[in-house]
């Protein structure tokens, strides 16, 4: 990957969330500038017809470790969370029993409405399989 | 410089040196990205175990050594602030993967739909609900309700609805971290193996930290991940604050 591809792609990103949080302001803040900005984006791409490798090298580069970009806010969170003992442990449970709902419903339902799924593009077949 | 306590004067020279970096971005930004380092290297050598989340891993040591050091909140943001703010930056750079599939989703567009709608509303119902069965207050009801959408909008329905936006930012990222623990066991034992099938599962559920684990396992379970949860924040904005009103 080439450097210069790399700060071309980001200054295109950049622009595009730029572009989103204005469009976000004058929405009144009802959706994040970020989320506008990743439709702007997806609109562009798509009219365009394919994504240019400087945009492709800095999106795979941010989204290769996207992880990272969750800890500052979450480190604000735990510690915020250890005040939270106190209230009992509902909100905890209401949590772990929700998600694991979500997640089966979800991927029932998806499946349900699917057709038969191609066996090379499963996790058993896959290199990186778990 | 003041010399008016006991230390040994190599050791009272190391508390300045120590003062001042912690007065600066520097700390909170080193930090963050030594702990990301080192939570992501135990996460590839467990072979992406879920439980070795290196977001988890991470967040832990850096609330271990914000506690040692004495830290506050706000001095570590100071340089943290940096990496937070490129989560912006990757929540547009998630147009990539699904402009790469934009054919395949157009063309799966209904049973996308009606999955997310289904795994949606399963998330509002059991969280509301259990919630309500172990008596917890309308504050929290309504801080819980928008967990599985992604945080900052989780946090401007709360406010809408009554709810606190702390709470809201609180209970979203647990939701995260949880189902990103979770995900891949569960799926396994549902015997879902579509790559597809899975990552949307993940993202509908648990929004961002859930898509960053669908994203370390498989692309394709990745950009999938991407789209669950950018329909379930586009609909959960619109939606959200209207069906409050009859389920709480």
């Amino acid at each position: 990957m080439h450097p210069y591809m790399m700060i071309r792609g980001l200054t295109i990103l950049l622009i595009f969330q730029s572009l989103g949080e204005m469009s976000a302001h004058v929405l009144n803040g009802a959706i994040p500038g970020p989320v506008v900005g990743l439709l702007l984006l997806l609109m562009f791409l798509v009219i365009r017809g394919g994504v240019p490798a400087s945009i492709s090298t800095a999106a795979d580069g941010l989204l290769a470790h996207l992880s990272i970009f969750f800890i500052p806010a979450a480190v604000g969170v735990m510690l915020y969370v250890s005040t939270l003992a106190s209230t009992g442990a509902a909100w905890a449970f209401a949590i772990a029993l929700s998600t694991g709902a979500s997640i089966t419903v979800t991927a029932l339902v998806l499946r349900a409405m699917s057709p038969r799924i191609d066996e090379a593009d499963t996790p058993d077949s896959s290199a990186d399989a778990q | 410089m003041t010399t008016t306590s006991n230390f040994p004067v190599g050791l009272e020279r190391l508390a300045d040196i120590w003062v001042y970096l912690a007065a600066t971005p520097l700390f909170g930004l080193t930090l963050t990205l030594a702990a990301y380092v080192v939570a992501d290297s135990i996460y590839q050598r467990s072979n992406k175990f879920p439980l070795a989340n290196p977001v988890l891993i991470a967040v832990a040591s850096i609330v271990t050594v914000l506690w040692l050091s004495d830290t506050s909140y706000e001095a570590y943001f100071q340089g943290a602030q940096f990496v937070h703010f490129l989560l912006g930056t990757a929540t547009v750079a998630l147009a990539v993967p699904l402009a790469r599939l934009w054919r395949e989703l157009t063309a799966r567009a209904l049973p996308l739909l009606i999955a997310m709608f289904a795994g949606a509303a399963t998330s509002v119902i059991v969280a509301i609900g259990v919630a309500k069965l172990l008596t917890a207050p309308p504050v929290m009801l309504a801080s819980l309700l928008p967990k599985s959408v992604t945080a900052p909008i989780a946090m401007g329905i709360a406010a809408q609805i009554g709810g606190s936006p702390t709470l809201a930012a609180v209970f979203a990222l647990s939701t995260g971290i949880f189902g990103a623990l979770i995900a891949t066991p569960l799926l396994n034992a549902l015997g879902i193996r579509d790559w597809s099938q899975r990552g949307f599962a993940v993202g509908v559920s648990a929004h961002g930290i859930g898509t960053a684990r669908a994203y370390s396992v498989h692309p394709r379970a990745g950009a999938y991940a991407s789209l669950g949860m950018g329909l379930h924040a586009l609909l959960g904005a619109l939606l959200l604050p209207w069906v409050a009103r009859w389920v709480m």
